[in-house]
Protein backbone atom coordinates (compact mmCIF):
# COMPACT_ATOMS: atom_id res chain seq x y z
CA UNK A 1 0.00 0.00 0.00
CA UNK A 2 1.35 3.37 -1.02
CA UNK A 3 1.90 5.96 1.61
CA UNK A 4 3.63 8.94 0.06
CA UNK A 5 5.10 11.43 2.47
CA UNK A 6 7.83 13.97 3.02
CA UNK A 7 10.80 12.86 5.05
CA UNK A 8 12.64 15.79 6.63
CA UNK A 9 16.43 15.46 6.59
CA UNK A 10 18.24 18.81 6.78
CA UNK A 11 21.77 17.53 6.52
CA UNK A 12 24.79 19.07 4.87
CA UNK A 13 26.01 17.05 1.90
CA UNK A 14 29.61 17.63 3.04
CA UNK A 15 28.92 17.00 6.73
CA UNK A 16 31.42 14.14 6.91
CA UNK A 17 34.19 16.30 5.52
CA UNK A 18 33.24 19.24 7.73
CA UNK A 19 33.19 17.13 10.88
CA UNK A 20 36.56 15.60 10.07
CA UNK A 21 37.96 19.06 9.33
CA UNK A 22 36.80 20.28 12.74
CA UNK A 23 38.52 17.32 14.38
CA UNK A 24 41.71 18.05 12.45
CA UNK A 25 41.59 21.72 13.47
CA UNK A 26 41.20 20.72 17.11
CA UNK A 27 44.21 18.44 16.72
CA UNK A 28 46.27 21.21 15.10
CA UNK A 29 45.26 23.63 17.85
CA UNK A 30 46.22 21.10 20.50
CA UNK A 31 49.65 20.64 18.94
CA UNK A 32 50.11 24.39 18.44
CA UNK A 33 50.71 24.05 14.71
CA UNK A 34 49.37 26.74 12.41
CA UNK A 35 47.97 25.32 9.19
CA UNK A 36 47.62 27.17 5.90
CA UNK A 37 45.90 25.79 2.81
CA UNK A 38 47.45 27.17 -0.40
CA UNK A 39 45.21 27.24 -3.46
CA UNK A 40 45.68 28.56 -6.99
CA UNK A 41 45.28 27.68 -10.61
CA UNK A 42 47.95 25.36 -12.07
CA UNK A 43 51.18 27.22 -12.72
CA UNK A 44 50.57 30.20 -10.44
CA UNK A 45 53.74 29.37 -8.53
CA UNK A 46 52.54 27.62 -5.38
CA UNK A 47 55.48 25.26 -5.21
CA UNK A 48 58.12 27.91 -6.01
CA UNK A 49 56.83 30.29 -3.33
CA UNK A 50 56.39 27.50 -0.81
CA UNK A 51 59.97 26.36 -1.36
CA UNK A 52 61.22 29.87 -0.52
CA UNK A 53 58.91 30.08 2.50
CA UNK A 54 60.10 26.73 3.87
CA UNK A 55 63.75 27.69 3.35
CA UNK A 56 63.33 31.08 5.05
CA UNK A 57 61.51 29.58 8.00
CA UNK A 58 64.15 26.91 8.41
CA UNK A 59 66.98 29.46 8.25
CA UNK A 60 65.25 31.47 10.97
CA UNK A 61 65.13 28.37 13.17
CA UNK A 62 61.43 27.65 12.76
CA UNK A 63 59.85 24.25 12.29
CA UNK A 64 57.67 24.01 9.21
CA UNK A 65 56.48 21.12 7.10
CA UNK A 66 54.43 20.67 3.95
CA UNK A 67 51.80 18.30 2.61
CA UNK A 68 51.68 18.52 -1.16
CA UNK A 69 48.68 17.49 -3.22
CA UNK A 70 49.07 16.66 -6.87
CA UNK A 71 47.09 14.75 -9.44
CA UNK A 72 50.15 12.65 -10.27
CA UNK A 73 53.95 12.60 -9.82
CA UNK A 74 55.93 13.59 -6.75
CA UNK A 75 58.00 16.24 -8.60
CA UNK A 76 56.71 19.03 -6.37
CA UNK A 77 57.49 17.14 -3.19
CA UNK A 78 61.03 16.50 -4.44
CA UNK A 79 61.47 20.19 -5.22
CA UNK A 80 60.17 21.21 -1.80
CA UNK A 81 62.38 18.68 -0.03
CA UNK A 82 65.37 20.72 -1.22
CA UNK A 83 64.40 23.30 1.39
CA UNK A 84 65.31 20.75 4.07
CA UNK A 85 61.81 20.79 5.56
CA UNK A 86 59.81 17.59 6.07
CA UNK A 87 57.60 17.13 3.02
CA UNK A 88 54.99 14.52 2.23
CA UNK A 89 53.24 13.93 -1.08
CA UNK A 90 49.53 13.27 -1.55
CA UNK A 91 48.94 11.84 -4.99
CA UNK A 92 45.24 12.27 -5.55
CA UNK A 93 45.07 9.89 -8.51
CA UNK A 94 43.01 12.24 -10.63
CA UNK A 95 40.97 13.81 -7.84
CA UNK A 96 40.84 17.54 -8.51
CA UNK A 97 41.05 18.69 -4.88
CA UNK A 98 42.06 17.58 -1.40
CA UNK A 99 39.52 16.47 1.19
CA UNK A 100 39.82 16.32 4.97
CA UNK A 101 39.99 12.50 5.01
CA UNK A 102 43.03 12.59 2.72
CA UNK A 103 44.77 14.97 5.13
CA UNK A 104 43.98 12.71 8.09
CA UNK A 105 45.09 9.56 6.26
CA UNK A 106 48.31 11.10 4.99
CA UNK A 107 49.24 12.58 8.35
CA UNK A 108 48.95 9.05 9.74
CA UNK A 109 50.93 7.50 6.89
CA UNK A 110 53.60 10.21 7.17
CA UNK A 111 53.84 9.73 10.91
CA UNK A 112 54.96 13.31 11.48
CA UNK A 113 54.95 14.57 15.05
CA UNK A 114 52.69 17.63 15.01
CA UNK A 115 53.80 18.71 18.42
CA UNK A 116 56.88 20.89 18.04
CA UNK A 117 55.88 21.88 14.52
CA UNK A 118 55.04 25.57 14.12
CA UNK A 119 53.62 25.62 10.61
CA UNK A 120 52.09 23.07 8.31
CA UNK A 121 51.44 24.13 4.74
CA UNK A 122 49.01 22.19 2.61
CA UNK A 123 49.59 22.75 -1.07
CA UNK A 124 46.24 21.97 -2.69
CA UNK A 125 45.78 20.64 -6.21
CA UNK A 126 46.08 23.42 -8.81
CA UNK A 127 42.43 24.29 -9.37
CA UNK A 128 40.40 27.41 -8.60
CA UNK A 129 37.02 25.68 -8.43
CA UNK A 130 36.77 22.41 -6.55
CA UNK A 131 39.04 23.05 -3.51
CA UNK A 132 36.75 25.93 -2.46
CA UNK A 133 34.11 23.54 -1.08
CA UNK A 134 36.40 21.51 1.17
CA UNK A 135 37.49 22.56 4.63
CA UNK A 136 40.77 20.78 5.42
CA UNK A 137 40.92 21.92 9.03
CA UNK A 138 43.22 24.79 8.08
CA UNK A 139 43.44 28.05 9.99
CA UNK A 140 43.98 30.15 6.92
CA UNK A 141 43.33 29.77 3.22
CA UNK A 142 45.63 31.70 0.90
CA UNK A 143 44.80 32.02 -2.78
CA UNK A 144 47.62 32.80 -5.19
CA UNK A 145 47.26 34.90 -8.28
CA UNK A 146 50.23 35.22 -10.61
CA UNK A 147 50.77 38.43 -12.56
CA UNK A 148 50.68 36.43 -15.81
CA UNK A 149 47.16 35.15 -15.24
CA UNK A 150 45.09 38.24 -15.86
CA UNK A 151 43.68 40.64 -13.34
CA UNK A 152 40.14 39.35 -13.72
CA UNK A 153 40.78 35.93 -12.14
CA UNK A 154 38.95 36.96 -8.92
CA UNK A 155 35.85 37.81 -10.96
CA UNK A 156 36.03 34.52 -12.82
CA UNK A 157 36.44 32.49 -9.62
CA UNK A 158 34.61 34.54 -6.99
CA UNK A 159 33.80 31.53 -4.79
CA UNK A 160 37.46 30.60 -4.37
CA UNK A 161 38.58 34.16 -3.72
CA UNK A 162 35.66 34.74 -1.37
CA UNK A 163 36.39 31.60 0.62
CA UNK A 164 40.05 32.56 1.04
CA UNK A 165 41.51 34.79 3.74
CA UNK A 166 44.54 36.20 1.97
CA UNK A 167 45.56 36.82 -1.65
CA UNK A 168 49.19 36.28 -2.59
CA UNK A 169 50.11 37.92 -5.85
CA UNK A 170 53.01 35.87 -7.23
CA UNK A 171 55.78 36.49 -9.79
CA UNK A 172 55.64 40.21 -9.04
CA UNK A 173 59.21 40.51 -10.39
CA UNK A 174 57.87 40.23 -13.93
CA UNK A 175 54.81 42.45 -13.39
CA UNK A 176 56.11 45.20 -15.61
CA UNK A 177 57.10 42.91 -18.46
CA UNK A 178 53.61 41.38 -18.61
CA UNK A 179 51.90 44.76 -18.08
CA UNK A 180 50.21 43.63 -14.91
CA UNK A 181 47.49 46.10 -13.97
CA UNK A 182 47.94 46.28 -10.21
CA UNK A 183 45.01 48.64 -9.58
CA UNK A 184 42.60 46.39 -11.48
CA UNK A 185 43.81 43.28 -9.67
CA UNK A 186 43.38 44.91 -6.27
CA UNK A 187 39.94 46.27 -7.19
CA UNK A 188 38.80 42.82 -8.37
CA UNK A 189 40.02 41.10 -5.21
CA UNK A 190 38.27 43.69 -3.06
CA UNK A 191 35.07 43.37 -5.14
CA UNK A 192 34.69 39.67 -4.32
CA UNK A 193 36.12 39.84 -0.79
CA UNK A 194 36.00 43.32 0.73
CA UNK A 195 38.84 43.99 3.13
CA UNK A 196 40.98 41.05 2.01
CA UNK A 197 44.69 41.26 2.82
CA UNK A 198 46.95 41.17 -0.25
CA UNK A 199 50.69 40.46 -0.41
CA UNK A 200 52.86 40.94 -3.50
CA UNK A 201 55.48 38.23 -3.64
CA UNK A 202 58.28 36.90 -5.79
CA UNK A 203 59.83 33.49 -5.28
CA UNK A 204 62.71 34.63 -7.48
CA UNK A 205 63.73 37.84 -5.70
CA UNK A 206 62.17 37.04 -2.34
CA UNK A 207 60.13 40.26 -2.43
CA UNK A 208 57.21 40.27 -0.01
CA UNK A 209 58.06 36.90 1.52
CA UNK A 210 59.15 38.42 4.84
CA UNK A 211 55.93 40.43 5.18
CA UNK A 212 53.85 37.35 4.39
CA UNK A 213 55.75 35.18 6.88
CA UNK A 214 55.48 37.91 9.54
CA UNK A 215 51.74 37.96 8.98
CA UNK A 216 51.62 34.17 9.46
CA UNK A 217 53.67 34.47 12.65
CA UNK A 218 51.17 37.01 14.02
CA UNK A 219 48.27 34.77 13.14
CA UNK A 220 50.01 31.84 14.76
CA UNK A 221 50.49 33.84 17.95
CA UNK A 222 46.73 34.37 18.03
CA UNK A 223 46.27 30.58 18.23
CA UNK A 224 47.80 30.69 21.68
CA UNK A 225 45.87 33.71 22.87
CA UNK A 226 42.43 32.66 23.99
CA UNK A 227 39.90 34.97 22.40
CA UNK A 228 36.32 35.35 23.60
CA UNK A 229 33.85 33.48 21.44
CA UNK A 230 32.09 35.88 19.12
CA UNK A 231 28.48 35.01 18.51
CA UNK A 232 27.68 35.05 14.82
CA UNK A 233 24.08 35.83 14.19
CA UNK B 1 34.80 18.65 -11.65
CA UNK B 2 33.95 17.55 -8.13
CA UNK B 3 30.17 17.43 -8.56
CA UNK B 4 30.19 13.68 -9.17
CA UNK B 5 31.83 13.07 -5.81
CA UNK B 6 29.38 15.53 -4.22
CA UNK B 7 26.54 13.58 -5.87
CA UNK B 8 27.82 10.32 -4.35
CA UNK B 9 27.89 11.97 -0.90
CA UNK B 10 24.36 13.22 -1.42
CA UNK B 11 23.10 9.80 -2.51
CA UNK B 12 24.77 8.12 0.48
CA UNK B 13 23.05 10.41 2.97
CA UNK B 14 19.67 10.32 1.24
CA UNK B 15 19.56 6.57 0.68
CA UNK B 16 20.57 5.90 4.28
CA UNK B 17 17.75 8.14 5.51
CA UNK B 18 15.27 6.55 3.09
CA UNK B 19 16.17 3.06 4.20
CA UNK B 20 15.89 3.98 7.86
CA UNK B 21 12.38 5.26 7.13
CA UNK B 22 11.56 1.96 5.37
CA UNK B 23 10.91 3.78 2.12
CA UNK B 24 9.92 1.63 -0.77
CA UNK B 25 10.70 4.25 -3.31
CA UNK B 26 12.09 7.78 -3.37
CA UNK B 27 10.39 10.16 -5.79
CA UNK B 28 12.09 13.49 -5.12
CA UNK B 29 15.17 14.72 -3.28
CA UNK B 30 15.01 18.38 -2.25
CA UNK B 31 18.32 20.21 -2.03
CA UNK B 32 19.24 23.79 -1.17
CA UNK B 33 22.22 25.02 -3.17
CA UNK B 34 23.88 28.32 -2.36
CA UNK B 35 25.50 30.37 -5.09
CA UNK B 36 28.71 30.37 -3.06
CA UNK B 37 28.71 26.62 -2.40
CA UNK B 38 31.25 26.06 -5.15
CA UNK B 39 28.95 23.53 -6.77
CA UNK B 40 27.65 23.89 -10.31
CA UNK B 41 23.95 23.03 -10.60
CA UNK B 42 23.99 21.41 -14.04
CA UNK B 43 27.06 19.35 -13.24
CA UNK B 44 25.43 18.17 -10.01
CA UNK B 45 22.25 17.13 -11.84
CA UNK B 46 24.39 15.23 -14.33
CA UNK B 47 26.35 13.57 -11.52
CA UNK B 48 23.15 12.70 -9.69
CA UNK B 49 21.85 10.55 -12.53
CA UNK B 50 25.07 8.56 -12.40
CA UNK B 51 25.31 8.31 -8.62
CA UNK B 52 21.74 7.02 -8.10
CA UNK B 53 22.27 3.93 -10.26
CA UNK B 54 21.44 0.73 -8.39
CA UNK B 55 20.40 2.58 -5.24
CA UNK B 56 16.98 3.20 -3.74
CA UNK B 57 17.16 6.64 -5.33
CA UNK B 58 17.26 5.30 -8.87
CA UNK B 59 14.48 6.94 -10.85
CA UNK B 60 14.12 9.83 -8.39
CA UNK B 61 14.31 13.49 -9.30
CA UNK B 62 16.72 15.98 -7.75
CA UNK B 63 14.91 19.24 -7.06
CA UNK B 64 17.36 22.08 -6.46
CA UNK B 65 16.40 25.32 -4.78
CA UNK B 66 18.89 28.07 -5.65
CA UNK B 67 19.84 30.06 -2.60
CA UNK B 68 20.97 33.62 -3.34
CA UNK B 69 23.86 35.20 -1.47
CA UNK B 70 22.69 37.65 1.15
CA UNK B 71 24.95 40.10 2.95
CA UNK B 72 24.55 42.36 5.94
CA UNK B 73 25.14 46.06 5.35
CA UNK B 74 26.20 47.92 8.50
CA UNK B 75 25.28 51.29 6.97
CA UNK B 76 21.68 50.25 6.20
CA UNK B 77 21.50 47.80 9.11
CA UNK B 78 19.81 45.40 6.71
CA UNK B 79 20.35 42.04 5.03
CA UNK B 80 19.93 42.06 1.26
CA UNK B 81 20.49 39.67 -1.63
CA UNK B 82 23.52 40.34 -3.83
CA UNK B 83 22.78 40.95 -7.46
CA UNK B 84 25.94 39.20 -8.56
CA UNK B 85 28.71 37.43 -6.70
CA UNK B 86 31.40 39.42 -8.50
CA UNK B 87 30.58 42.46 -6.42
CA UNK B 88 30.17 42.20 -2.67
CA UNK B 89 28.48 45.45 -1.80
CA UNK B 90 25.11 46.52 -0.48
CA UNK B 91 22.62 46.69 -3.40
CA UNK B 92 20.98 49.73 -1.76
CA UNK B 93 23.82 52.02 -0.73
CA UNK B 94 26.90 50.46 -2.35
CA UNK B 95 28.86 49.94 0.88
CA UNK B 96 31.33 47.06 0.43
CA UNK B 97 30.50 44.18 2.73
CA UNK B 98 31.76 40.65 3.12
CA UNK B 99 29.39 39.80 5.95
CA UNK B 100 27.68 36.83 4.31
CA UNK B 101 24.47 35.62 5.86
CA UNK B 102 23.38 33.04 3.31
CA UNK B 103 24.61 31.44 0.10
CA UNK B 104 27.03 28.70 1.10
CA UNK B 105 24.30 26.05 1.54
CA UNK B 106 24.72 22.56 0.18
CA UNK B 107 22.02 20.87 2.16
CA UNK B 108 19.53 18.05 1.69
CA UNK B 109 16.22 19.33 3.02
CA UNK B 110 13.85 16.44 2.56
CA UNK B 111 12.85 13.42 0.53
CA UNK B 112 9.51 12.57 -0.98
CA UNK B 113 9.17 8.88 -0.30
CA UNK B 114 6.65 6.14 -0.76
CA UNK B 115 6.38 3.99 2.30
CA UNK B 116 5.83 0.36 2.55
CA UNK B 117 4.33 -0.73 5.82
CA UNK B 118 7.09 -2.85 7.36
CA UNK B 119 5.90 -6.46 7.57
CA UNK B 120 7.08 -6.83 11.15
CA UNK B 121 5.29 -3.86 12.63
Amino acid sequence: MNNPRILEIRRGVLEKNDLLAQQLRARFNGAGVYVANLVSSPGAGKTALLEVMLRRLREAGHHAAALVGDLATDNDAQRLARSGAPVHQIETGGNCHLEADMIAAHLAEWGIELKGLEYLFIENVGNLVCPASYDLGEHLRAVMLSVTEGEDKPLKYPTMFNSSDVTLITKIDIAEAVEFDRAAAYANVQAVRPGMTIFETSAKTGQGVTDWLDYLAERREMLHTPTPQVESS
Amino acid sequence: MHELSIAYNLVDIASQAAEQAHAQRVDVVYLRLGRLSGVEKDALLFGYDIAVKETILEGSRLEIEDVPVTVYCPACDAVSALEDIQLFCCPHCGTPTGDIRQGRELEIISLEIDNEQPAYS
